[in-house]
């Protein structure tokens, strides 16, 4: 991968190098994955989530700009569309939740178990 | 340059546009029904399910592909939309009693089932990743509200919280393992994909993250153990005809995109996919039928074993070429219409404050209804694998293409999987037969819907497994041209 990077950086002198891209992105993703992990409070967990989607379309930016192809920037649209839908509905969620229990912890969410 | 769009496109996609145009009918009439009477949306919406079969029969035997090469309509994929299909129409007829029961009659929830059947025909037919995560995302956000559809309900909350935050979870797991593949070659078609692969990049560590990457995803979505921590929750939770629809439906949805990336995208790292699942399908179908017999609730029992079935479909993808593929084609619908009629049955027992969840509810069901007991003997049996039921025949073809290709362990450890399984299937026909109906029980009236759904899955999992002929000639003959 670094090597396809390599190879288009010569052309784009003068600009961040492609590996600084991914080195960010996989950093923000593995925020989000942490933030998943070992937040208990469901909005937060949500956020986390967001972020990893985020650091995917970052990722996509960088290789469309570095690759010259087009393709990444289209699917980082219908990634964020589909991100806002899952928003929309899991706040949706969050609240019919919160209504009947009055918490959003996860951990207080234990009715079922197994 | 080609027209981006026209209508021969559309013409391909004809089934997928009338079966989302029968949803929005749906939809729209659910403001004029009154409530009450929204019974017969539920028939119109498997009148449409009807309706859409038939436009996709139509296709039957064409390979062709349709905007821009991103979307396929081969045997491959027609074989799962029928399943796709019939499985939808069987869980709205499975609803509309139950809807009724809960007092929650809505034409919302037949239309998101079409819709989410409608996802899953975009991921059979999906020969792009852009497609594929479209249509996965369709399917998923349709499931997050079925499941949590029962507002004042708190598990169906819970479940569909838990739900939606695995989903999410896993659909952002996936979409970075794409994101690798398409840095690596450029492309996003599945095909472009493969031929961009040299042997020189199959050696890349980038490659093998991304691969690693999409099986935890998909392992998600098909409840593969150690990737299955939700699933028996969410199956508990959920209103019964959504987990019926996750169980047979989705989970198979996720498997159909398992396999058109790994066999299509990647067949140049099978040796490494190959061993990855090999340790999957060991964990999941051992852990699932192990867990599954300290349940003593119906929908959780259910739920650790189709994760166990979902370990037993691995095997043949294990096996991979012709001979487990096809036994994974076979099993597909052996699973969904075995887990369709076991849920059906819950259903069934759901009568006034019984829920029909736990298996103490079906102590003595020989006695209220000698019918309903052996249908569900037949059902269990099927599970179990025992002849000469369809589960039998399935997992024969399965376990037999694994013998072929060398899998000897794998196979000895499914055959001593099934043999644990038989324990607690019985375990429920134990208590059909041998123990007391309990005094408070309800007489059972099954509404005619259901008796259709029961009477189908029962007689198709009879005939699979007394005449597989045909069935596994359907099955081979579609996966010819795949990869």
């Amino acid at each position: 991968m670094r090597g396809a990077g390599c190879g288009v950086r010569g052309a784009m002198t003068g600009t961040v190098p492609l590996s600084a891209y991914l080195i960010l992105s996989a950093a923000l993703f593995a925020i989000g994955v942490i933030g998943v992990v070992i937040r208990r409070n469901a909005l937060i967990i949500f956020m986390a989530i967001e972020l990893m989607l985020n650091a995917v379309n970052l990722t996509f930016v960088a290789f469309s700009k570095f690759l010259g192809s087009m393709d990444g920037q289209i699917i980082v649209f219908f990634v964020m569309a589909v991100a806002a839908a899952e928003v929309a509905l899991g706040l949706a969620i969050i609240i019919a939740l919160y209504r009947n229990k009055e918490s959003v912890n996860v951990d207080d969410i234990n009715l079922l178990k197994g | 340059m080609t027209q981006a769009f026209n209508m021969a496109d559309l013409s391909t996609a004809l089934p997928e546009v009338v079966l989302s145009l029968v949803a929005m009918v749906i939809l729209m009439l659910d403001f004029i029904v009154p409530k009450g009477r929204r019974d017969w949306l539920g028939y119109l919406s498997v009148l449409g399910v009807l309706l859409t079969l038939m436009v996709l029969c139509r296709q039957w035997g064409a390979t062709q592909s349709a905007f821009s090469g991103q979307y396929l309509i081969d045997p491959f994929a027609l074989f799962f939309k029928i399943l796709f299909l019939a499985s939808g129409g069987l869980i709205i007829l499975m609803s509309i009693g139950y809807l009724r029961g809960e007092g929650a009659d809505s034409g919302e929830f037949y239309a998101l089932i079409l819709f989410a059947t409608l996802g899953m025909m975009l991921m059979a037919s999906a020969v792009d990743l852009l497609i594929l995560y479209i249509g996965l995302e369709t399917m998923s956000i349709c499931i997050y509200v079925l499941a949590g559809f029962l507002k004042r309900e708190r598990r169906s909350n819970e479940a569909a919280l838990k739900y939606l935050l695995m989903g999410g979870f896993s659909s952002a797991i996936i979409l970075y393992g794409i994101v690798m593949l398409y840095g690596l070659t450029g492309a996003t078609g599945l095909k472009e994909i493969a031929s961009t692969l040299t042997a020189d990049t199959l050696s890349n560590p980038a490659l093998i993250l991304a691969m690693v990457m999409l099986a935890a995803g998909f392992g998600f979505k098909i409840a593969a153990v150690p990737f299955h921590m939700y699933i028996p929750d969410v199956y508990e939770g959920a209103p019964t005809p959504i987990t019926a629809l996750l169980a047979a439906a989705s989970e198979i949805a996720g498997l159909v995109i398992l396999l058109r990336v790994f066999l299509v995208a990647i067949p140049g790292l099978q040796d490494r996919w190959a061993l990855l699942f090999y340790v999957l399908s060991l964990l999941t179908m051992t852990v699932g039928n192990v867990v599954a017999i300290a349940q003593s609730n119906i929908k959780r029992m259910l739920a650790y074993s189709s994760i166990a079935h979902i370990g037993y479909l691995l095997i043949g993808v294990v096996a991979g070429r012709e001979l487990g593929i096809s036994a994974t084609l076979l099993y597909t619908v052996v699973y969904a219409l075995m887990t369709l009629g076991a849920f059906a049955m819950v259903i069934l027992l759901c009568v006034g404050e019984v829920k029909g969840e736990r298996i103490d509810d079906f102590a003595g069901l020989a006695q209220r209804s000698p019918m309903a007991a052996a249908a569900m003997l037949i059902l269990l049996l099927s599970l179990a694998g025992v002849p000469p039921t369809a589960g039998f025949v399935g997992k024969l073809y399965l376990f037999g293409a694994a013998i072929e290709r060398g899998y000897i362990l794998l196979a000895l450890i499914a055959v001593v999987n099934s043999a644990i399984s038989l324990f607690y299937y019985m375990k429920v026909a134990v208590a059909m037969y041998m123990r007391d109906l309990p005094p408070a029980g309800l007489a059972l009236s099954p509404s005619r819907p259901l008796r259709v759904v029961l009477f189908v899955t029962v007689v198709g999992t009879l005939a699979i497994g007394i005449y597989p002929g045909p069935f596994l000639d359907l099955a081979k003959s579609s996966i010819a041209g795949l990869w």
